[in-house]
C-alpha cells in the first residue's frame, strides 16, 4: 500500500528501499508504488493543448488508461502509435488515455513542456500529453519507468488500480505481439470482469528523477 | 601432442577475440548459462543501452571494478538492450569510442516479462540495473539504480564479504 508521507510533504528525494530474502538482496530506488487494488489519486496537469487535465474532469469516463511515457525515451517511441491506437479505440467506449511526461527537464531537456509539445504536434497526438513538473504524481503512482501504465477504474470518485505494467510484450513489433496486456484488461473491464494478468514487467527507461 | 595443439589454438582464439571485444547477440537463455557456468568467484552483471544517458554515465565504473578487482577473480559482464540492427553501426563503434574492457553481449529479446522476475523479482524492469553474484557463497544482490561516483566500488564490496 501506498505511504503518503512523501507526497504530502513535497519531498520527492529518492527512497532506497532493502529486500532481504535469505542471500537475495534488492537495492530498488523509489519502490513505493501503486499496487492492483490501491486507489489511485487524481492530478491537475496542464496539458500540450494549453488545458489543465484531471480525471474528475472527465465526467463521462468509466475509467482511465495512464501512461507515463516522455520524448526521450526509445520505447516510449516505439509505442507511440499503439498509444494513439488504445485513445482511438477505448476514448468512445469510456477509457481515455492519459500521457503523462514524468521526467525532469533539467536533468532531459528533450523532456521539456515546449519540446512535449513539438512532438505531440509531429508524432499528431491524439490524447492528452501532460507534463508533471514537480513529479509528485509519478511519486505518488511510483512509475519507475517509461513506458508504464497503470489502467484505473473508475468507483464513484475513486480510481482503482486494474492492470500495471506494459502495454504488450513485444516492443519491436506490434504485430508480433502475442500478449496484448492494455486491450485485454481494459476489454475485461468493459465486460464488467476480473482482470485477467494484473502486473506485467518490461524494459523502459528509467525516470529522471529530480536531484535532490 | 595433439591437445598441445587444440590448446594452442584455442588460446590463439581467445585472443583475437579479446582484441577486437566481439559483442555476442544472446537470448536469455544464454545468458542464463553464462551465470550458471562461470567459473569467476564474483560476477557483475549490468544492464545498459547506448541510448540510456544514465547507463553511459556509470560505465567507466565497470571498467575501473574490473580493473581493481580482476585478480580477485572478478567477471564484469555488461548487457545491452540495444536493438539488434543497431549492433555494427551504433553499439560496436560505441565500444571501441569508449575502449571499454569489459566483456560486452547484447540481449536480443521482446517478451521481458518472462525474465525480467529470473534477474531479480524485485526489477521494475527499468535501467540501468546491476546484478552482482559471489559464486563462492551464493550470495545475490540487486539494484536497480545509478551508481553515482564511487558508490560502485562500495557496493561491491559488500557483496565480496
Amino acid at each position: 500500500m501506498k505511504k503518503n508521507i512523501l507526497i504530502s510533504t513535497g519531498v520527492l528525494s529518492v527512497v532506497l528501499i532493502f529486500f532481504v530474502n535469505a542471500k537475495k538482496t534488492s537495492i530498488l530506488e523509489n519502490s513505493e508504488k501503486y499496487e492492483v487494488g490501491d486507489y489511485a489519486r487524481d492530478f491537475n496537469l496542464k496539458s500540450t493543448d494549453g488545458t489543465m487535465v484531471s480525471m474528475a474532469g472527465m465526467k463521462e469516463a468509466k475509467g482511465f488508461i495512464i501512461i507515463f511515457t516522455c520524448n526521450t525515451c526509445p520505447f516510449s517511441k516505439m509505442y507511440e502509435e499503439r498509444i494513439k491506437e488504445l485513445h482511438t479505440e477505448y476514448s468512445t467506449k469510456g477509457f481515455p488515455v492519459i500521457a503523462i511526461n514524468p521526467n525532469d527537464q533539467d536533468l532531459s531537456p528533450e523532456d521539456s513542456f515546449e519540446s512535449m509539445k513539438a512532438r505531440a504536434k509531429a508524432q499528431k497526438f491524439n490524447f492528452p500529453y501532460l507534463q508533471d513538473e514537480t513529479q509528485e504524481i509519478v511519486t505518488s503512482y511510483g512509475a519507475s519507468r517509461t513506458p508504464q501504465v497503470f489502467v484505473l477504474l473508475k468507483e464513484k470518485d475513486k480510481y482503482k488500480v486494474a492492470y500495471e505494467g506494459a502495454i504488450d510484450n513485444n516492443h519491436r513489433d506490434a504485430s508480433m505481439a502475442s500478449k496484448k496486456y492494455v486491450k485485454e484488461a481494459v476489454d475485461n473491464l468493459l465486460l464488467g470482469k476480473e482482470v485477467q494478468t494484473k502486473f506485467t514487467k518490461a524494459i523502459g527507461c528509467s525516470i529522471k528523477w529530480k536531484e535532490s | 601432442m595433439r591437445t598441445v595443439i587444440a590448446l594452442f589454438l584455442i588460446v590463439i582464439a581467445q585472443s583475437c577475440e579479446q582484441k577486437t571485444n566481439k559483442i555476442e547477440i544472446i537470448k536469455f537463455s544464454d545468458l542464463e548459462n553464462i551465470i550458471l557456468n562461470s567459473h569467476s568467484d564474483y560476477l557483475v552483471l549490468n544492464f545498459w543501452a547506448t541510448w540510456c544517458a544514465p547507463c553511459v554515465k556509470e560505465l567507466p565504473q565497470f571498467d575501473q571494478l574490473l580493473s581493481r578487482h580482476q585478480e580477485n577473480g572478478l567477471e564484469v559482464i555488461l548487457v545491452s538492450f540495444d536493438f539488434v540492427e543497431q549492433l555494427e553501426k551504433k553499439v560496436s563503434p560505441f565500444v571501441e569510442r569508449k575502449k571499454i574492457k569489459s566483456e560486452v553481449v547484447l540481449l536480443d529479446e521482446t517478451d521481458y516479462n518472462s525474465f525480467i522476475d529470473k534477474i531479480d523479482p524485485g526489477w521494475s524492469g527499468a535501467i540501468p540495473a546491476t546484478l552482482m553474484i559471489n559464486k563462492r557463497t551464493g550470495k545475490r544482490v540487486f539494484f536497480e539504480k545509478e551508481f553515482k561516483e564511487g558508490e560502485l566500488e562500495n557496493a561491491f564490496n559488500s557483496v565480496m564479504n
